[in-house]
């Protein structure tokens, strides 16, 4: 299944709901879009929402660093919630679990950026 | 890409014949999805006349997939550290990382042209029972 991405906005928060697999040809570049449309509209808090994310492969841990650093240097923030196990095991695994601020609670989440 | 599905596909029924338990069949199907990528892109460099190679086999104690390419070849001693503070952030370079994370043995043969990646993972004595499979893709 390729990945689906659905945004929503909650308390200056833009929330991508990604559901699917963030692969090589079949989510990355769908994610890469989704992000630098968001920071180049000025979207400073953004939170990914990976709760039906089954896969991800070393192209879409990729993606979600281009995406932390690329919101970085626009002094935005790219956090991520509800991890599958699968792909906390893979950011464990390459310790990119240390990168990011992570969420298993919408409302902490949304917090958080205040 | 449809050689990596078609590949993907192969470990995943080779990893379900083996009774592998879901989190463990993951780990190794990623790390064949992995070596197919960069056989595709990186060794043959998705260049449409040059083949990738693939085969699956349970030994009964192992499963044990080999994955070649008709690319320039791989040393493997070159490849960065993605877990070294300077590449932590890095977009690329985690593929060969996780194949050798996941599995419990991986061998790479030179093949003049190609690199062969041989992936072994063993099995618990309440897994596996011999299958067998071969794939020729592009």
């Amino acid at each position: 299944m390729a990945l689906s991405i659905s945004t929503r906005q909650l308390d200056g928060v833009t929330i991508l709901d990604l559901s699917g697999r963030i692969t090589l040809g079949e989510g990355s570049v769908q994610l890469r879009d989704a992000i630098r449309d968001l920071i180049g509209k000025g979207e400073k808090n953004i939170l990914l929402s990976l709760g039906d994310v089954n896969y991800i492969d070393s192209s879409g841990l990729g993606e979600l660093v281009s995406a932390f650093t690329t919101a970085k240097n626009q002094n935005a923030d790219v956090k991520l919630l509800n991890l599958t196990k699968k792909v906390k095991d893979v950011l464990q695994v390459t310790k990119l679990y240390t990168v990011f601020d992570i969420y298993d609670d919408e409302a902490h989440a949304i917090g958080s950026f205040k | 890409m449809d050689s990596v599905a078609e590949v993907e596909a192969a470990a995943e029924k080779l990893t379900q014949s083996a009774g592998m338990d879901e989190d463990e069949s993951f780990r190794v199907v990623m790390a064949v999805r992995e070596a197919a990528v960069n056989a595709v892109l990186h060794g043959n460099g998705y260049d449409p006349n040059k083949q990738i190679s693939a085969s699956f086999e349970n030994t009964g104690k192992s499963l044990v997939i080999t994955i070649a390419d008709e690319g320039e070849g791989l040393d493997p001693a070159k490849l960065p550290d993605p877990l070294a503070p300077e590449n932590l952030l890095r977009g690329t370079g985690r593929g060969i990382f996780l194949i050798r994370s996941f599995l419990d043995e991986v061998h790479f043969r030179q093949l003049h042209p190609g690199t062969e990646l041989t992936l072994v993972k063993h099995l618990t004595p309440a897994e596996g029972k011999d299958t067998n499979q071969n794939l020729d893709t592009k």
